[in-house]
C-alpha cells in the first residue's frame, strides 16, 4: 500500500466490503426461517438442515474451484480460451487465498461473491421443501452455487464478460446473474421433483398449503430485506479513479462504479432499492387481494424486477417497473401452477426467476444506448442482448443443468424422498432419537407427576 | 442514441451531473408516480369496503363466540 491515499482506499475498500459479508449473512439467515415457517412441523428439523448445510458445502467447493472459475471464465469457451493468468491468482493453492499483506481485498471481495453463491443455492432449497432427499439438494446446492451462477457471473457480471462486450448485457444489482438462474434452476428440480403430497386435488385443481408459522415467514422476509442492502452495496466498487478503472473515463473524478467498473452512487441504489421495494410492495398488495405473503414476496420482487438497472434508474421508473414485474410475475406463478401442475412451495421460481427475467427485458428498453462497459468497443444495453441474457441466465445455466442432473438423480433413485416418510414427517424418519428421547423424557415425566414413578433430575 | 444521454463513458465526471433515463420527463413521471399512488389508495377504500359488507355478513355466533374466547 503507497502511499496514505492508496492505504486509505484499499482499507476503506476491504472494511466496506466486510460489512455487505456481514449484511448478506442476513439473507441466509430470513431464507433459513422463511423455509422453516413455510414448512410443517413435522419436517422443520430437516428442512433447517438442509439449508444451513448449503453454507458449508458452497463455501469450501467456492474456495476449490468456484472463484477460479470467475476468473478464468469471461470468454471460455465461446470467444476465447480460459484467462490462465487472471484464474491462477484464484487458485485455491495460490498466495493470493490466505493471509497475504500485499492483498488485502481479495479475501473480502471473494466473500462478497460467496454470500450471492449461498443466496443462488439457498432459493433452490426453498422450492422443494418437504419432500427432496438432502443429500440431492446439496448436489444441486453446489452445482448452482459453486458452478452454474458462477459461470454467468464470468459471462455476464465481470468487467471482461462476453456476454457484457457483445450483447451489451447489463445487470447491476444480479436480477439475471442470481435471481433468473435460481429460479431456472429451482423450475429445473421441481420439475422433475414432483409436487408436495396432496399439493394438488385428484382433478388437478392446486390445494394451499399453508405456512406452519406466518411470524416466522414475516421475520424471515424481512431479514431478507436487511440483508439485501448488503447485496446491493457489495455489487458496487465503493471508491475508484478513473485512472484505477484504466477505461474512456477522463480528468481525476473518482467515483464509486458497479460490477462493470461503469459510474453510479451509493446514493442512486439506495433512492432506487427503496423506491422499487416499495413499488413491489404497493402492487402485490393489490394483485394479490391483500395476501400478506405475496404482499412481502412481492417487494422483494419489486426490488428484483429493477435490480438490473438499478444502478442508473429514475426512482419513480424503479418504483413502476417493480409494480409492474409483480403483476406479470403473480400472474404468471398460479398460471404455470395450473398448467403445469408445479408445486413451487415458496415461490421462488416466481419472486427470482420471472422477475429476473422480465427486470432483464425491461432494463434494455430502459436504458437501450446507454454503454455497457467504460472500455472501449463494448456493446451497448439494448432489448435483444438483454432478451438473449435472460434466456442464458434462467434455461440455459439454470433450468437446463438442474433438469438433467435432476434427471439423473431420479433415475438413482436419490432425489426423492419415500411417500411413507413424506407422510410420516422428515424429522420423525431422521431424527427419531431426538422423537424417542422426547417422547421418553415427556412420558417420564408424565409418570412422576401422577406419583408413578421418579421424577428426572 | 441513448436512453441516459451517454452512449459512452468517455467523459470526464466532474462534468456529469444526471444519468438517469428520460432526462426532461421528470414532470411526467411525477405525474405517473403519484397516479399509481392515488390508484393504489382508490383500490384499497373500494376493496376494503366490499370485503367489510361481506365480512358483516358472515358471522357465525357459534366461531364469533369461540374467537372471542381465543382472544
Amino acid at each position: 500500500m503507497d502511499g496514505n491515499l492508496n492505504a486509505l482506499t484499499t482499507v476503506f475498500t476491504e472494511f466496506y466490503y466486510w460489512v455487505t459479508v456481514v449484511f448478506m449473512f442476513l439473507i441466509h439467515v430470513g431464507f433459513c426461517m422463511y423455509e422453516v415457517g413455510a414448512s410443517r412441523h413435522r419436517n422443520h428439523m430437516h428442512t433447517l438442515m438442509k439449508n444451513i448445510m448449503i453454507i458449508p458445502l458452497v463455501t469450501v467447493t467456492f474456495f476449490f474451484f468456484g472463484w477460479w472459475i470467475y476468473w478464468s471464465f469471461p470468454n471460455f469457451p465461446f470467444f476465447g480460451g480460459l484467462n490462465h493468468d487472471a484464474g491462477a491468482a484464484n487458485l485455491p493453492w495460490s498466495e493470493n487465498m490466505g493471509t497475504n499483506l500485499s492483498d488485502r481485498i481479495t479475501g473480502v471481495f471473494w466473500a462478497a461473491f460467496l454470500l450471492f453463491s449461498w443466496t443462488a443455492a439457498s432459493i433452490v432449497s426453498g422450492a422443494v421443501i418437504e419432500r427432496i432427499r438432502s443429500s440431492a439438494l446439496w448436489v444441486h446446492a453446489v452445482m448452482i452455487g459453486s458452478v452454474f451462477w458462477i459461470i454467468d457471473a464470468a459471462w455476464g457480471w465481470h468487467a471482461e464478460g462476453w456476454m457484457v462486450k457483445y450483447l451489451g448485457y447489463h445487470d447491476a444489482y444480479a436480477s439475471g446473474v442470481i435471481h433468473a438462474i435460481a429460479g431456472g434452476y429451482a423450475l429445473g428440480v421441481i420439475m422433475v421433483l414432483g409436487p408436495r403430497l396432496g399439493k394438488f386435488a385428484a382433478d388437478g385443481t392446486p390445494r394451499d398449503i399453508p405456512p406452519h408459522n406466518p411470524w416466522m415467514l414475516t421475520i424471515g422476509i424481512f431479514l431478507i430485506y436487511s440483508g439485501f442492502w448488503g447485496f446491493y452495496a457489495a455489487c458496487n466498487i465503493p471508491a475508484i479513479s478513473p485512472e484505477g478503472i484504466g477505461g474512456l473515463l477522463t480528468g481525476e473524478t473518482w467515483t464509486a462504479t458497479n460490477i462493470y467498473l461503469a459510474p453510479t452512487s451509493l446514493s442512486a441504489i439506495t433512492f432506487n432499492f427503496l423506491m422499487s421495494l416499495s413499488g413491489g410492495l404497493m402492487a402485490a398488495y393489490v394483485v394479490s387481494k391483500g395476501d400478506a405473503f405475496w404482499t412481502f414476496s412481492g417487494g422483494l420482487a419489486g426490488i428484483i424486477t429493477a435490480s438490473a438497472g438499478n444502478d442508473l434508474y429514475h426512482p419513480i421508473q424503479a418504483m413502476l417497473v417493480g409494480a409492474v414485474g409483480v403483476v406479470i410475475v403473480y400472474k404468471l406463478h398460479y398460471w404455470v401452477e395450473r398448467t403445469f401442475k408445479i408445486d413451487d412451495a415458496v415461490g421462488a421460481v416466481a419472486v427470482h426467476g420471472y422477475s429476473g427475467i422480465v427486470g432483464l427485458i425491461i432494463a434494455g428498453f430502459l436504458l437501450w444506448g446507454a454503454p455497457s462497459s467504460p472500455y472501449e468497443g463494448y456493446a451497448t444495453v439494448n432489448p435483444v442482448g438483454q432478451t438473449i441474457g435472460a434466456v442464458i441466465m434462467f434455461f440455459v445455466l439454470g433450468f437446463l443443468p438442474a433438469f438433467v442432473i435432476s434427471k439423473m438423480q431420479a433415475a438413482a433413485g436419490v432425489l426423492r424422498i419415500p411417500l411413507e416418510v413424506e407422510l410420516q414427517g422428515l424429522d420423525y424418519a431422521e431424527h427419531h432419537a431426538y422423537e424417542d428421547a422426547k417422547a421418553e423424557i415427556i412420558a417420564a415425566d408424565k409418570a412422576a407427576l401422577n406419583g408413578g414413578g421418579v421424577p428426572a433430575e | 442514441m441513448s436512453t441516459i444521454g451517454y452512449d459512452s463513458w468517455a467523459v470526464d465526471l466532474a462534468e456529469v451531473g444526471a444519468v438517469y433515463p428520460f432526462q426532461g420527463s421528470e414532470g411526467l413521471m411525477v405525474v405517473l408516480g403519484v397516479a399509481f399512488w392515488i390508484g393504489w389508495h382508490r383500490i384499497q377504500f373500494v376493496r376494503e369496503g366490499a370485503h367489510l359488507d361481506k365480512a358483516k355478513e358472515m358471522g357465525d355466533k357459534e366461531k364469533i363466540s369461540a374467537l372471542l374466547e381465543k382472544y
